[in-house]
C-alpha cells in the first residue's frame, strides 16, 4: 500500500473516532448531510474534517406517565403533598405553559392535559370548586380557542372555557397586582387571580434548560414593566449562556424575583422533562446520522423532498406544522419550585448534554421552521435572527461552541415575510427601526416603550393573537450575546440581499460559497462544526 | 371642495395660543363643549404633542349612519308618518350601499337629503334616546380599552366623524371625548334643508381637517394615531405616523395588509 493511501486511511480512522455518539466527523466517504433551511431540506456535502453535532438518542419515556405524575404529586419536594394542601372552598389557580412549549406542539394528549386531568380530579375530590386555569403566556401571543382546546382536551375545555380557562393578560390593569420589588429595584407585578389564590399550581413542560423554575410564574404571569427589568441587552450579554442556568444572568435575576414569589404566594410546582424524540416514523431520519441511513431512510427523505418541491411555500409550512412532535415524558417532579427545578434540570442535561472538546472557528446551522414564536405562523427575519444568534448560538455550557470572533453560517431563505396577525409590531421594528440602528441599547432606550404602549399593538395583544408590542425588542436582545461574540454572520441560501443586510449579515447563495467566505475570513485551516438541525442539545464544552 | 376646506381652515384668525377657538362658524364644529378650554404651549412638552384621531361609526361603534336615520324615521310623530318614513328609508338602503361604494360624497348628498324637513329641536330631543337605545349598546367593548390606553399616553382624543353633531354629542360625553368634529345640517327657520354645512366631513376632507388642526394645535402628525374602518378614510390614515384599521372592510383590510398597518378587532 502506498504511503499516501495509508495516510489517508489513517486520517479517515482518526476522523471516525467516536468521542461521543452524537459527535460525528466528516471524512472522504461520508454521506452528504441533511440540512433544514426554512421549510426546505437540502443535502450538503461538508468539508472533510467538519464536526457534526447530532441530538442525543432519546431517553426512553416513562412507561406510565399518569402513575409518574401521581407519584410526584404525592411525594413532593419541600412541601406537603398536593392532596394535603387542599381544603374545601379554597381558591385555586392552575397556570400552564403556553404554546411556545414544546416545539413543535406535541402529539395529543399533551402532557399538560394529563397533568390537568389528574390535578383537577384531585381538586374536585377535595371539594375545591373555585378553580381557574390560566395560560402563562406573559407577553407572548394569546393562544387561539382551537389551540387551547387541543392543549387540554375537549372535556376540560368544555368545562372551563372561556370563563375559567383563559390566557393571561399582561395589559389588563385590573387583573394585575404588584407583589413586590427586589433590592435591585426590579418590580414584580403578577396576574391578580393567580397571586390572590390560596394555592397556585404551575404545570410546566421543560424543553430547554432555560425553561421552568422561577421563570414559570415570575415571567409567565407578569406584566411588561416586570419583564423589561431583565429582558434587556445587558442581562443577555452577561448570560454565558442563557441555556446554562448557573451562568445565566437572566436566570439569576429571575431567581431574585422567584424569592418574592415564594414569600408572597403558595406555589405548588409540577415540572416535567421530556426526551428529544421530535419525530418518529416517517420523519425520524432527520434526527439520525446520515452515514447510518438504511435504503428505506433514503427513500423516505427523497419522497419528502420530492413532495415538498412540488408544493408552494405556505403549503410546505402547513405540512410541517401539521406534524406533531412525539416527545415522551422522562421525569416529573412536584413541590417547591427550586428543588423541583433542580431535579428537572439534572434530567434535562442527561438528555441534552453533548460532551464537546474544542471550540470551532466556523459554526454552521440550518434554521428549521421551528421556533417558540412561530407556531402555526411564519419564521420572519427577526425570528431567523433569534434562532441563529439566540437559541442555536446559546446551546452551550461552559464556553461557546464558536470561538470569539468566529463566523456563524446560518442557512435560511431569509424571506421578507411577516404574519400580520401574530407579529404586527415586528413589521414596524424591522422596517422602521433596524434601518436606523441595530444597537440594542439605543433601541431599548429610544423605542421600546413607544412600541410597548402603542394602543394598536396593545389592543391586538389583548383582543387578538398578537405578540406584545415590545416583543420584537426582546427578540433582538435575545441575540445580543451571540451578536457580540461572533465576528461575522453569513446567511447562506438567502433569497434576497436586503434582509441579511438589514440584520447586519453577509449573504451567500449557498453553503459552499458561505464556507469559502468564512474561510477567507478565518483562514483556510479553520475548524468547522455543524449543528445538525433540528437539534435540542447543549454542547457541554470541556 | 378640498381647496375650499383648506381655505376655510387657514382663515382661522388667531393661530396657536390662548383662546384660539370660537371665531369661525366652522370651528364651532370642533367641540361645542370645549370652546373655553385653553391650549397653551405648555401642552407641547419637550417635543410636539400628538393626538389620536378616530372615525366613529364602524370604528368605535358598530352602527353606521343608516342606523341613525332609521331611528329618526321610526320616531317620526304619528304612526302613518313613521311607517311611511321607515319604509322609504328601508327602500333607500340599496341605493345607499351602492353609492357608498362609489363615492362617499355622493352618498352624503343622498343620505342627508333624507333629513329634509326634520325639525332641529326634534333631532336634539331624540338625541338622548338615540344614544341610549342605539349608540351606547353599539360601542365596541375594545373601544373603551383603546381610548383608555391612548388617553393614558397623553394623546389628545379627537373624533372625526361624518355623523351628525347633534346625534353624537351624548356619545362623545359617554366616551369622555371632548374634542370632536362632525357634520352639521343646514337649518332654515329650525327646519333641515337636507344639505350639510361645509365642509362635509368625509374622505379627504377629514385628512385636511386633521392636518390644519394639528398645525394649529402644534401636534406632531408623525407621532399621531388614526383609526378607521373604512377605505373612504384612507386619506386620514395616510397623514399620520401610526395608522391602524379597525374592523376594516375588505378593501381597507387589503390596503392595511399591503402597507403593514395594524389591523384591530374591537368586537
Amino acid at each position: 500500500m502506498k504511503l499516501e493511501t495509508w495516510n489517508l486511511k489513517l486520517m479517515a480512522l482518526q476522523l471516525r473516532r467516536k468521542t461521543h455518539e452524537s459527535v460525528v466527523y466528516i471524512d472522504r466517504d461520508s454521506a452528504p448531510r441533511i440540512m433544514p433551511s426554512g421549510e426546505d431540506f437540502i443535502l450538503e456535502d461538508l468539508p472533510i474534517g467538519t464536526r457534526v453535532l447530532y441530538p442525543n438518542p432519546p431517553i426512553k419515556g416513562l412507561p406510565n406517565r399518569e402513575a409518574a405524575i401521581r407519584y410526584a404529586l404525592n411525594h413532593p419536594h419541600g412541601c406537603d403533598p398536593l392532596f394535603a394542601q387542599l381544603e374545601p372552598g379554597m381558591r385555586v389557580t392552575v397556570a400552564v405553559d403556553d404554546i411556545s412549549l414544546p416545539l413543535p406542539p406535541m402529539a395529543t394528549p399533551d402532557i399538560r392535559q394529563t397533568v390537568l386531568e389528574i390535578v383537577l380530579d384531585m381538586l374536585a375530590g377535595h371539594g375545591v370548586d373555585d378553580v381557574h386555569i390560566i395560560i402563562a403566556n406573559s407577553l407572548h401571543r394569546k393562544m387561539t380557542e382551537w389551540e387551547m382546546k387541543r392543549m387540554v382536551g375537549k372535556a376540560i375545555f368544555d368545562e372551563y372555557y372561556p370563563d375559567r380557562y383563559y390566557n393571561h393578560d399582561a395589559e389588563w390593569t385590573d387583573g394585575l397586582i404588584k407583589i413586590g420589588e427586589t433590592k435591585h429595584k426590579e418590580p414584580l407585578t403578577l396576574n391578580r387571580r393567580a397571586a390572590e389564590s390560596d394555592l397556585l399550581i404551575y404545570v410546566n413542560i421543560n424543553l430547554v434548560p432555560m425553561d421552568g423554575g422561577h421563570k414559570s410564574v415570575a415571567v409567565g404571569l407578569c406584566d411588561y414593566e416586570s419583564l423589561r427589568a431583565h429582558h434587556e441587552p445587558q442581562t443577555i450579554r452577561d448570560s454565558d449562556s442563557y441555556m446554562d442556568p448557573a451562568r445565566s444572568e437572566l436566570n439569576h435575576k429571575v431567581q431574585r424575583l422567584g424569592k418574592i414569589v415564594d414569600e408572597q404566594l403558595n406555589v405548588f410546582h409540577i415540572e416535567t422533562a421530556i426526551n428529544n424524540r421530535m419525530y418518529k416514523g416517517d420523519m425520524d431520519f432527520l434526527l439520525r446520522n446520515e452515514d447510518d441511513f438504511t435504503a428505506f431512510d433514503r427513500m423516505k427523505f427523497e419522497a419528502m423532498r420530492y413532495t415538498m418541491s412540488k408544493l408552494p411555500r405556505p403549503a410546505r409550512r402547513k405540512l410541517l406544522h401539521s406534524r406533531p412532535a412525539q416527545y415522551e415524558m422522562i421525569a416529573c417532579h412536584a413541590g417547591k419550585t427550586e428543588p423541583v427545578h433542580d431535579k428537572i434540570i439534572e434530567k434535562a442535561f442527561d438528555q441534552y448534554a453533548i460532551p464537546v472538546r474544542g471550540q470551532c472557528d466556523i459554526l454552521i446551522t440550518g434554521i428549521p421552521d421551528i421556533s417558540p414564536y412561530n407556531v402555526y405562523s411564519v419564521l420572519n427575519p427577526l425570528l431567523v435572527q433569534v434562532m441563529g444568534l439566540g437559541y442555536h448560538f446559546n446551546f452551550y455550557r461552559n464556553k461557546p461552541l464558536l470561538k470569539k470572533g468566529g463566523v456563524l453560517i446560518i442557512h435560511h431563505p431569509c424571506y421578507d415575510e411577516f404574519d400580520h396577525k401574530f407579529h404586527p409590531s415586528y413589521i414596524e421594528f424591522f422596517n422602521r427601526l433596524l434601518p436606523e440602528t441595530r444597537d440594542a441599547f439605543v433601541l431599548r432606550d429610544k423605542y421600546e416603550r413607544e412600541f410597548a404602549n402603542n394602543p394598536s399593538y396593545v389592543e391586538m395583544y389583548r383582543r387578538g393573537n398578537a405578540y406584545h408590542g415590545a416583543h420584537p425588542f426582546f427578540m433582538w436582545y435575545w441575540g445580543e450575546n451571540g451578536r457580540q461574540h461572533v465576528g461575522k454572520v453569513i446567511a447562506a441560501g438567502a433569497e434576497n440581499a436586503h434582509v441579511p443586510a438589514m440584520l447586519g449579515w453577509d449573504r451567500a447563495d449557498n453553503l459552499t460559497e458561505a464556507i469559502a467566505m468564512a474561510r477567507s475570513f478565518m483562514g483556510s485551516s479553520a475548524e468547522i462544526t455543524m449543528l445538525h438541525q433540528p437539534i435540542i442539545g447543549i454542547a457541554d464544552m470541556e | 371642495m378640498y381647496g375650499l376646506t383648506v381655505q376655510l381652515f387657514y382663515s382661522w384668525p388667531e393661530g396657536r395660543g390662548l383662546g384660539y377657538i370660537g371665531q369661525s362658524n366652522f370651528f364651532e364644529q370642533l367641540n361645542p363643549g370645549e370652546r373655553e378650554r385653553k391650549f397653551g404651549l405648555d401642552d407641547l412638552g419637550d417635543g410636539l404633542a400628538a393626538a389620536a384621531f378616530y372615525d366613529l361609526e364602524g370604528t368605535l361603534v358598530s352602527t353606521n349612519l343608516v342606523h341613525t336615520l332609521v331611528f329618526y324615521a321610526r320616531n317620526e310623530p304619528g304612526l302613518l308618518r313613521s311607517l311611511k318614513k321607515s319604509a322609504s328609508t328601508l327602500l333607500s338602503l340599496p341605493v345607499f350601499a351602492v353609492t357608498d361604494q362609489y363615492s362617499r360624497k355622493v352618498f352624503n348628498d343622498l343620505y342627508f337629503k333624507r333629513y329634509k324637513g326634520v325639525k332641529e329641536d326634534r333631532l336634539r330631543f331624540l338625541a338622548d334616546d338615540l344614544f341610549l337605545s342605539v349608540l351606547k349598546p353599539a360601542v365596541f367593548p375594545g373601544a373603551y380599552e383603546l381610548l383608555e390606553k391612548s388617553r393614558s399616553l397623553g394623546l389628545r382624543q379627537v373624533v372625526v366623524t361624518g355623523a351628525l353633531d347633534v346625534s353624537v354629542k351624548p356619545l362623545m360625553e359617554h366616551l369622555g371625548i371632548e374634542e370632536y368634529v362632525a357634520n352639521r345640517l343646514e337649518f332654515v327657520n329650525g327646519v333641515a334643508t337636507g344639505r350639510l354645512l361645509p365642509p362635509v366631513m368625509a374622505a379627504a376632507t377629514k385628512a385636511s381637517w386633521i392636518r390644519v388642526f394639528a398645525e394649529r394645535e402644534g401636534l406632531s402628525l408623525s407621532d399621531s394615531y388614526a383609526y378607521t374602518d373604512s377605505m373612504s378614510d384612507l386619506p386620514m390614515l395616510s397623514i399620520v405616523g401610526h395608522p391602524a384599521a379597525i374592523n376594516p372592510d375588505m378593501r381597507l383590510r387589503q390596503t392595511a395588509l399591503h402597507h403593514d398597518w395594524p389591523i384591530l378587532n374591537l368586537k
